[in-house]
């Protein structure tokens, strides 16, 4: 059955590059976002923003496309860090014990400052 | 025929209710039954979501009841029936009470089952989170965020999933008047 999917922006800024998902991001979604921020890391940027301020909901495997993006970032050379999570969608991270693994900024402003 | 009956149950996406979990000594009072496509995920979360509002559990309780059952819903789709998109799952939902009813719901029960591959209850673990990998992390969310977890086979096919979640004893009452 289609699903409406998820809507996903993004945009260059000083030098970075700024994705930004928008609604709920589950096993039926994330495909989209993997495909984003796998688009976003080819040109091997000097960062990548994740913000996550227009999604309500994360479940693992919305996580699971974050780590790999993490780990595609790593190898090259990307900084890599998300902003502006709901407490909800913080949560996960901090029930996987991935928060301290990921770089965390408050709003897109710190996360290009970080 | 018999042999057509099983045949029919095998094959068809949605079959016949199937008998729900042998712990719970009554009938649930809510079942929804879906096929294996995650496009039905939101659905099942606010379902549940929506219940547990109106059980008494807290906003964040409602979340985390939620989430397990996303979990084990993405467990049975992406394991279960690899990614088939027509098996049936059953959820059905209890409320779980105390002193014989007499001092109002405690919890809520929440059984999943479906009809897909069987895997020995034992074998289902979660992984070392020191590991940074994707994936593997549902079952790991599943026991962190309930009270009791119980993995079963189905007496003929399929798996049985029992999640409970106890209001803690500050209430942890949602907004009156919620979903």
């Amino acid at each position: 059955m289609a699903d409406e999917g998820i809507r996903v922006q993004s945009e260059m800024k000083d030098g970075a590059v700024i994705v930004a998902p928008e609604g709920d991001v589950d096993l039926s979604r994330s495909p989209v976002l993997r495909t984003s921020l796998k688009q976003a890391l080819t040109a091997k940027p000097a960062r990548l923003v994740i913000d996550l301020g227009l999604v309500d909901y994360m479940d693992s495997s919305g996580v699971a496309t974050l780590v790999e993006a993490l780990q595609i970032a790593r190898k090259g050379g990307t900084k890599m860090v998300l902003c502006g999570m709901k407490d909800r969608v913080r949560s996960i991270f901090e029930i996987a014990r991935l928060d301290t693994v990921f770089t965390i900024a408050a709003s897109r402003e710190a996360a290009m400052a970080v | 025929m018999p042999i057509q009956f099983v045949e029919y149950r095998m094959t068809h996406p949605l079959t016949p209710t199937p008998p729900h979990a042998a712990a719970a000594t009554r009938a649930p009072d809510l079942t929804l039954q879906m096929v294996s496509d995650p496009v039905y995920l939101s659905g099942a979360r606010e379902m549940v979501s929506a219940v547990s509002r109106r059980l008494g559990f807290s906003e964040e309780a409602c979340g985390q009841i939620a989430l397990a059952v996303d979990e084990a819903l993405c467990n049975v789709i992406r394991h279960g029936y690899d990614k088939r998109r027509d098996g049936p799952i059953w959820l059905s939902v209890w409320p779980e009470y105390g002193d014989n009813g007499q001092s109002g719901v405690k919890g809520i029960r929440i059984v999943v089952e479906d009809e897909a591959r069987q895997v020995d209850p034992s074998q289902i673990k979660s992984r070392n989170l020191d590991e940074i990998r994707p994936g593997g992390l549902g079952v790991h969310i599943i026991r962190e965020v309930m009270d009791e977890v119980t993995f079963e086979k189905r007496d003929r096919v399929g798996m049985r999933l029992t999640l409970v979640k106890h209001k803690k004893k500050d209430g942890g009452c949602c907004s009156a008047g919620g979903a």
